[in-house]
């Protein structure tokens, strides 16, 4: 144990030293003529990101395995994930197609928005009950009034061919690392830097390797859909009650009836749950993905964005909100649903065992021949459609006219108040200073390990030359975080406080859960047009959930114990409040930041889309311009700046937990 | 609650009681071979378990607390016959669980010998142990460990599916056991759609499925209310009357262990301290700690006629069995007016008893301290 008073001193003198460099170092190095000291020179980068150029351009002119190219083996991948794709893409959208391009002809047309629209709702019915149909059923009967249908079912293709693939692909590897723990060792980084890389930054060897288009889209896809599916199979498979285990070996299971017949069945409850998640990343990638050539709803997002066309964006976006939210209840129905009841009527024919496929078959029949004839039970007739755009587009014209003035006030307060004088702060720091800063901070909370982790990644970091920009990065999402938790931790503690609250705070972070992190960019721009503080609201916005979840539920989680114990001492509401339920409330509530600062660094190259200069814009460009090197090495630096930040609160707040005898100390 | 508990039943007493051919005689005259045999089993963990044990050393359990090692089980020496019920009793944390499961090699034991049938138990290869699992052995689990996803008729029929017995034989024996643990017409109901009692059947249906030769159950009741529990313990006893396996039972209640055993085993911390049969149990504890378990046992419902009579074989009235409870003959020999004789199942008359004998047992019931 440290002498507090003593190590709290010194703790004071480095803020007030780091605060002071910050204001002055520039001057001062300029004066001294060190002005490496601030701004790394750039004859000191080490080359990584062209070095991983030519690998890549090695890989795929010349690499070979035998007498294959490795190239040749990509491309007869992307064969094989088209096929089943184009067969579901017609289904849904274009009809079953003979040849290509103008001379293609139609053998079969796409399922009419009938029989999709009733199956969906057949689905919502068996999954739960009659709501959920009616819910699901509405939202695609949205997409096909307002115009969305061929772009909503694109991407809905696309999802029905990632999921499957991920959640498989992500099934096999989950049980191989339960298997043998030297895998899962090997498996558990590579997850980690998984789902911290931007998916920009592998978006470009993907491209390379697998052809522009929706199959690179359909990978990028799966692959990050993958890692949660493959986290989840690993505790599925480790929470299976021991004497089940025990039980399979008793039987005298072989090795693969315990993997099947026993493991992976008992473990199904929880095998859902991550299909659902595997479904939701899906669709948020998905979304993304479409810029690079899978057209769907994020495409018309996009595109929109592109052209300025306030309602169009709008429109799209509120269909992928839609969409989301169909599909999300729709799979949550699926997984929770117990399937694991007896049924009375064990001898009754498949027909009256199976109503709802029996009444879709029919719709289907019905629908096709009588669609020959009237085409509008094909397709939902354009003239039927209906069009939101022009009130979004005077909603917004009406905004900027009359409340212009306001909107622009907000900007420039928090302009001048918190994002400058951040801004000045963090690139004002000469390097060294605060590479010593962190290790001396990793050191003070999670001891020489977390210490020599953030020496190293930041020395990284610093050596590729992404200092300045990574520096620009940890300002945005550090003001992004600030505001996140200044906004979301209040609110998750009254949510807990108050039941009425609670409950509404609970629909509105499920359904802003649900949401592509593309849609939360467009209502921003609209608002306050392109910029460092629009790029902030927009992180804000899709960072905010984890802060209000993980502090209402660290302040209901509290012992109901402890408050009595309170009360009988006479606390006051107040009193309870801040010396019982925040300070046990705490290790939640950083758990909660850590989870926002992550979502936010996620976010962060979406928002190179406004037009910021950090990391982000980085990835974005490596992707416009093809640089596989340059792409990588941004998306680690954003990698690292995640792993660092990770680490350092996740180890504070077990140091928390710890003090409150929450968990057991290490020893 | 205790007298609740012990009042004798019926079932119990004709298991006791019925007839010379019973095998719960205490002084079998022909002693038939151990199913299963066990030498010096030793289940350490801890980093340097097996080096503790080189050249057949016995550490004690002070080595093994210096060196960092758990001593599961230690140095177990002991021979289950054919056709008994040999419980193995301990409170928690004692190792039962542990032994069961290297008895099974569930756990792997650290160092020993295991003879089953004359087969080398810990020599055979996994294949073989699959093999001797799937045809010979059967375990019911304390948490039923009923796979959720199957109903009652698959999860019977689970153990012959896997050895890839035809379908329709699997269903026929599966309904079969099913109906002999009386569960007829819930074959298409799902574990959790039934109570903890009838999940245990299941799980008993399913052990017997593949008619075992060995039958572990480890703490089966445990997890039951106690007015299940001891309905399932009547159970278990009417199907060991119909079926006759030789069961290793584990269980933490004294109590129970009295109730079904033939013969028990105690185990602390690892070893195991007495094996005898309950009444030798509650007349020769060989420690302290057994005696404790004793002291507050009805004794009136374990000590038999035999262990109490006196030699003398002059004596007059309605006879007594000499394995007859002491609890079910108080009353006849306190109202006669001299001692009974007593006979064995030969009804040779072998010795007699009288009213001190009885008021002895009767006095010293329960915790009299």
């Amino acid at each position: 144990m440290r002498k507090p008073a003593l190590s709290t001193l010194v703790w004071i003198g480095l803020c007030l030293i780091t605060l002071v460099l910050a204001q002055y170092g520039k001057t001062w190095s300029k004066s001294l003529d060190i002005g490496w000291i601030i701004k790394y020179p750039s004859w000191w980068v080490i080359p990584i990101k062209d070095n991983i150029s030519n690998g890549m351009k090695w890989l795929i002119e010349d690499a070979r395995i035998g007498s294959v190219f490795f190239i040749d083996i990509t491309r007869s991948i992307s064969w094989l994930i088209e096929q089943p794709y184009l067969l579901v893409k017609g289904f849904l959208s274009v009809g079953l197609l003979d040849g290509v391009g103008r001379n293609a002809t139609q053998i079969l047309p796409p399922l009419s928005w009938i029989v999709v629209i009733s199956g969906i709702s057949a689905l919502g019915h068996y999954a739960k009950d009659w709501k959920l149909a009616v819910l699901v059923g509405s939202c695609f009967l949205y997409l096909s009034v307002f115009g969305q249908w061929d772009s909503a079912m694109i991407t809905l293709a696309s999802v029905i061919i990632a999921v499957p693939l991920g959640a498989i692909g992500g099934l096999l590897l989950g049980i191989t690392a339960y298997k043998h723990p030297r895998f899962d060792r090997l498996l558990v980084p590579v997850l980690d830097l998984m789902q911290t890389i931007p998916i920009f930054a592998y978006l470009v060897p993907i491209l390379f390797m697998f052809g522009f288009g929706a199959v690179s889209a359909l990978v990028a896809t799966i692959i990050y859909a993958m890692p949660p599916m493959v986290r989840i199979t690993t505790l599925a498979l480790r929470n299976v009650p021991p004497e089940i285990c025990d039980f399979g070996v008793m039987a005298g299971c072989t090795e693969r009836q315990m993997t099947w017949k026993i493991l992976v069945p008992s473990a199904s409850q929880s095998l859902m749950l991550g299909v659902n998640q595997v479904i939701m990343l899906s669709l948020n990638m998905v979304i993304i993905a479409s810029m690079i050539g899978a057209g769907g709803l994020g495409f018309d997002v996009l595109a929109a964005l592109r052209r300025l066309d306030i309602g169009g964006g709008f429109e799209a976006g509120i269909a992928i909100v839609v969409l989301a939210i169909a599909i999300d209840r729709l799979s949550q129905a699926i997984a929770r649903k117990n399937t694991n009841t007896h049924r009375e009527h064990q001898d009754a024919s498949w027909l009256k065992q199976h109503p709802r496929s029996v009444i879709i078959i029919v719709i289907l029949l019905v629908t096709f021949f009588i669609g020959q004839l009237l085409p509008f039970l094909q397709t939902w007739p354009e003239a039927w459609t209906l069009t939101t755009g022009t009130i979004w587009n005077d909603t917004i014209k009406y905004l900027n006219i009359n409340h212009f003035d306001q909107f622009e006030a907000v900007k420039i307060f928090f302009l001048t108040y918190l994002l400058l004088p951040l801004k000045r702060f963090f690139l004002g720091l000469p390097w060294p200073w605060s590479i010593a800063m962190l290790i001396a901070l990793g050191w003070r909370i999670g001891g020489w390990k977390l210490a020599l982790l953030n020496g190293a990644l930041s020395v990284l970091i610093l050596v590729t030359g992404m200092w300045t920009k990574a520096m620009i990065t940890v300002y945005l999402c550090g003001a992004a975080v600030v505001v996140s938790s200044a906004i979301g931790i209040p609110i998750g503690i009254w949510a807990a406080l108050n039941t009425k609250v609670g409950r509404v705070v609970g629909v509105v972070i499920d359904t802003l859960q649900t949401l592509p992190s593309f849609v939360y960019l467009i209502p921003v721009v609209m608002l306050f047009r392109i910029g460092d503080f629009t790029a902030m609201v927009a992180i804000v916005l899709y960072a905010l959930t984890p802060a209000v979840r993980y502090a209402s539920h660290g302040i209901r989680n509290i012992k109901p114990e402890l408050i009595e114990a309170g009360i009988v001492s006479g606390c006051t509401p107040r009193q309870l409040l801040i010396r019982i339920r925040l300070p046990l409330a705490l290790p939640e509530i950083l758990l909660g930041i850590n989870q926002t600062i992550m979502l936010a660094l996620s976010m962060v190259v979406i928002t190179a889309l406004v037009g910021t200069r950090d990391l982000g814009q980085e990835v974005y460009i490596a992707l416009t311009k093809a640089d596989t090197g340059r792409g990588i090495v941004a998306g680690l630096a954003i990698a690292f700046i995640a792993i660092i930040a990770d680490r350092t609160i996740s180890a504070s707040a077990k140091h928390v937990r710890q003090r409150f005898g929450m968990e057991a100390a290490h020893g | 609650m205790r007298r609740a508990v012990f009042n004798l039943d019926e079932e119990a007493q004709i298991v006791s009681t019925s007839g010379c051919e019973n095998k719960q005689m205490t002084n079998a005259p022909v002693k038939p071979l151990p199913k299963i045999s066990c030498k010096n089993i030793w289940k350490l963990y801890g980093a340097k378990a097996s080096s503790l044990l080189d050249n057949g050393k016995k550490p004690d359990l002070e080595t093994l607390r210096k060196s960092g090692v758990i001593g599961a089980v230690r140095d177990v020496n002991i021979d289950i016959m054919e056709g008994e019920i040999f419980v193995i009793m301990g409170l928690s944390g004692s190792g039962k669980s542990t032994l069961v499961r290297c008895l099974s090699r569930l756990v792997e034991p650290t160092a020993g010998e295991m003879q089953f049938d004359g087969i080398d138990l810990l020599k055979a290869s996994s294949s073989e142990m699959i093999e001797i699992r799937r045809r010979k052995m059967g375990m019911v689990f304390q948490q039923f460990a009923l796979l959720p996803h199957l109903s009652v008729l698959q999860n019977v029929a689970f153990p012959l599916d896997i050895q890839g017995v035809s379908k329709k034989n699997a269903i026929d024996r599966a309904l079969d056991v099913i109906e002999l643990v009386g569960l007829k017409g819930r074959e298409n109901y799902y574990p959790r759609e039934l109570s903890g009692g009838q999940q245990q059947r299941v799980g008993i249906a399913r052990s017997l499925a593949v008619e075992p030769e060995l039958w572990f159950l480890d703490e089966p009741f445990s997890a039951l209310d106690p007015l299940i529990r001891r309905e399932m313990q009547d159970e278990f006893l009417r199907l060991q009357q119909l079926l006759q396996k030789t069961i290793v039972f584990i269980t933490h209640d004294f109590d129970e262990a009295l109730r079904l055993a033939d013969r028990i085993a105690i185990m602390k911390d690892g070893e195991i301290i007495q094996v005898a049969t309950p009444e030798n149990l509650l007349l020769n504890p060989a420690t302290d700690y057994v005696a404790e378990f004793t002291r507050h046992v009805p004794r009136d419902k374990v000590l038999t006629v035999g262990s109490i009579m006196s030699q003398m074989t002059h004596a007059s009235g309605n006879p007594v069995r000499n394995n007859a409870r002491i609890a079910d003959i108080a009353r006849s020999v306190l109202t006669a007016n001299h001692p009974l004789p007593v006979i064995d199942e030969n009804c040779k008359i072998v010795g007699s008893i009288g009213k001190n004998a009885v008021l002895d047992v009767l006095t010293t019931n329960g915790d009299m301290r």
